[in-house]
């Protein structure tokens, strides 16, 4: 489904150079559950937002469904950003003074579905991520954790087949996140393909395959149990 | 996304910011607005002059003595002393004109008119008969000036309804009674029914007298000042032009067409260069008043900038969850359209009332055609496209990433 060839971010601003990511290449079968781990700046969120059409390499080259996507225009790439793939920002990125529920909706909207029907889906995912009682809130009402929920229903409202969440969990209380990688298992289960950032290990371990960055490179990339005697 | 949810998403945004929605469209208020004013005022004025020269009658040519100058000057007619009471009988009888059903001639000169105890500084103008019926004159009472004064230099006068006033009071009817003018003792038989004058001259401030009374008695003077004629109908004017024309030319034993010592001009010739004087009045206030207008527009223009940048978060937001270009440039396009519609309209009301106020003010009939304040609409929702769409391509062309990092 995904094929990252030689792919390079760099950074440059004034003279300074930033090599977020350095000749990264692999590919994600459709139905994977695959996590993304490394420390801080290590070029995570940068291999996310190329993944999620969101940003484009320096170098490299970046095939989704058998599509370059750097020959694509940029109204293709809001097309598939809108229907192949449910992003969940590290920042969360909600529409500040709009209510939860028309934060969830708003993909449909540009999607095309009609207002009731994207009223009653938006309502039965914020249920589904726990906010049935929150959804006339606003961002600046909820907490950073429902900020985070409201993200996640938000990336899941479009039944998308690619889910790219960078570090869904990481303002959740434990007992929640173990809620929301119960929802992820369950898109994978039914065929979905989640990739996602974490720093936490015990999260990773939801996923069948873990990739490791460190400074740009990916220095290790296998199934989690091969990982764990790696580390062991 | 239909446009209606966009327009009602548009009208939440701009009510975010009441202030500065407001002050956005007060620039393209001032501007429609004093657009709106001054092309209506300019023409109320234009339909008043045209009402003015209309009221002579469209068939009425007028020949004045002195060559044709650059413009138009009324007061020409003084100076040249070649047209001739001969030249107006000729225009009558000659079998070469043919389109001529009236003609008058006029000597017309200002001075004073005594009762003894009370005068008044008037226009005296020495007529023949043909004057009532070419220049629309009617009688409030009395009789008119009969081919009999005029043959024998009789001394009778017709008062203007101001003169009438001026020297024996209103409501009086001074036929029968005598007025002086220089001196010679004048028996007053009529007066001419008011026709209310405004703009050029007063038409009710005269003293109609026989034409060789005023020549001969009055003013020692063996010209005319000026030539009315009744063509027979509207369509045979250019002839009549014509014909008057060679007739007048060839009694001056002129040849040259460009050496004529007369001129000749219809109410059109008149109503045009009125109209040419305060059209170019209006186009001009009209431009200033337009540039008020783009410096409106540029406004909207900065206020869409602002708000752009703004909302460049948000825009990236929406473009990271699928928005389309177009559906950005609509979001915006349709925020700046709804500024200068709704300041367009707005300024189109307060314009109408200002010239309403303004032409009643200073007695002008109110004038607005329906075509300036469609135009002033779709100006103003043009500005609205005009000045927002730079700002709204730019948001369009946004990248998704760089704008959810914009702080
Ligand atoms: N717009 C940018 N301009 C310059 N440098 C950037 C930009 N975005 C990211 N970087 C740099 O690229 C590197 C990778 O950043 P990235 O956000 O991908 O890290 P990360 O792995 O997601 O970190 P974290 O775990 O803290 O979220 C960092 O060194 C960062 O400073
Ligand atoms: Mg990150």
């Amino acid at each position: 489904m995904i094929q990252l060839s030689h792919i390079s971010k760099i950074y440059k601003n004034d003279s300074v150079e930033t090599i977020a990511l350095d000749d990264i290449s692999f590919k994600v079968k459709e139905g994977e559950f695959m996590a993304i781990m490394g420390a801080s700046g290590s070029g995570k969120s940068t291999l996310m937002h190329i993944m999620g059409a969101l940003d484009l390499p320096t170098k490299g080259t970046y095939i989704l469904d058998g599509e370059d996507v750097g020959k694509l225009e940029d109204d293709e790439l809001a097309e598939i950003r809108n229907r192949k793939i449910g992003f969940v920002f590290q920042a969360f990125n909600l529409l500040p003074r709009t209510s939860a529920l028309k934060n969830v909706a708003m993909p449909m909207v540009y999607a095309g579905v009609s207002k009731e029907e994207r009223k009653e889906k938006a309502k039965k995912f914020l249920e589904m991520v726990g906010l049935a009682d929150k959804i006339d809130h606003t961002p600046n009402q909820l907490s950073g954790g429902q900020q985070q929920r409201v993200a996640i229903a938000r990336a899941l409202v479009m039944n998308p087949r690619l889910i790219l969440a960078d570090e869904p969990t990481g303002n959740i209380a434990t007992t929640q996140a173990e809620e929301i990688m119960a929802i992820f298992q369950d898109l994978n289960d039914n065929g979905h393909t989640i990739v996602m950032i974490t720093h936490e290990p015990n999260i990773a371990e939801h996923a069948k395959r873990i990739i490791h960055l460190r400074d740009g490179k990916i220095v290790n990339d296998g199934n989690h149990h091969k990982q764990r005697r790696v580390k062991r | 996304m239909d446009i209606s949810e966009l327009f009602f998403e548009a009208i939440g945004t701009l009510t975010l910011n009441k202030l500065r929605t407001g002050l956005a469209t007060l620039g393209i208020i001032i501007g429609i607005g004093s657009v709106i004013a001054l092309v209506s005022l300019g023409q109320s004025s234009q339909k008043a002059v045209a009402a003015q020269i209309q009221s002579l009658g469209s068939n009425l040519l007028t020949v004045i003595p002195g060559a044709q100058s650059a413009g138009f000057v009324r007061g020409a007619a003084g100076g040249a002393t070649t047209l001739t009471y001969e030249d107006a009988r000729a225009l009558q009888t000659s079998p070469q004109v043919t389109t001529v059903k009236n003609v008058s001639p006029e000597f017309s000169r200002r001075t004073q008119v005594t009762t003894g105890r009370k005068n008044t500084n008037t226009q005296i103008l020495g007529v023949t008969p043909s004057y009532m019926e070419v220049r629309k004159v009617s009688l409030a009472s009395g009789s008119f000036i009969s081919a009999r004064d005029v043959e024998s230099m009789t001394k009778v006068a017709i008062l203007g309804s101001q003169v009438v006033s001026d020297l024996f009071g209103d409501g009086v009817n001074p036929v029968g009674q005598s007025i002086r003018i220089n001196n010679i003792s004048f028996r007053v038989i009529g007066v001419a029914e008011s026709r209310g004058g405004t703009g050029f001259q007063n038409q009710d401030d005269v003293v109609f007298v026989p034409l060789t009374t005023a020549q001969k008695q009055l003013f020692g003077a063996d010209y005319v000042t000026s030539i009315s004629v009744e063509a027979q109908n509207e369509s045979v004017m250019t002839q009549a032009q014509d014909e008057i024309g060679y007739l007048l030319l060839a009694r001056h034993k002129l040849k040259d067409p460009a050496s004529a010592d007369f001129t000749i001009f219809s109410q059109n010739d008149i109503l045009g260069a009125a109209s040419a004087v305060t059209g170019t009045f209006t186009t001009l206030l009209s431009g200033i008043a337009a540039i008020s207008l783009l410096v409106g527009g540029i406004g909207i223009m900065n206020i869409m900038l602002v708000t752009v940048t703004e909302r460049t978060r948000e825009i990236g937001l929406r473009k990271a969850l699928g928005a389309k270009k177009k559906i950005i440039i609509a979001q915006f396009l349709i925020e700046s359209i709804i500024l200068t519609f709704a300041g367009g309209v707005i300024g189109m009301v307060a314009g109408v009332a200002t010239s309403y106020i303004i032409s009643n003010m200073i007695n002008l009939p109110f004038a607005l055609s329906p075509n300036s304040v469609l135009l002033a609409i779709g100006v103003s929702g043009a500005i609205g496209v005009l000045f927002g769409w730079y700002p709204a391509q730019k948001a369009a062309n946004l990248q998704p990433i760089e704008a959810l990092r914009y702080e």
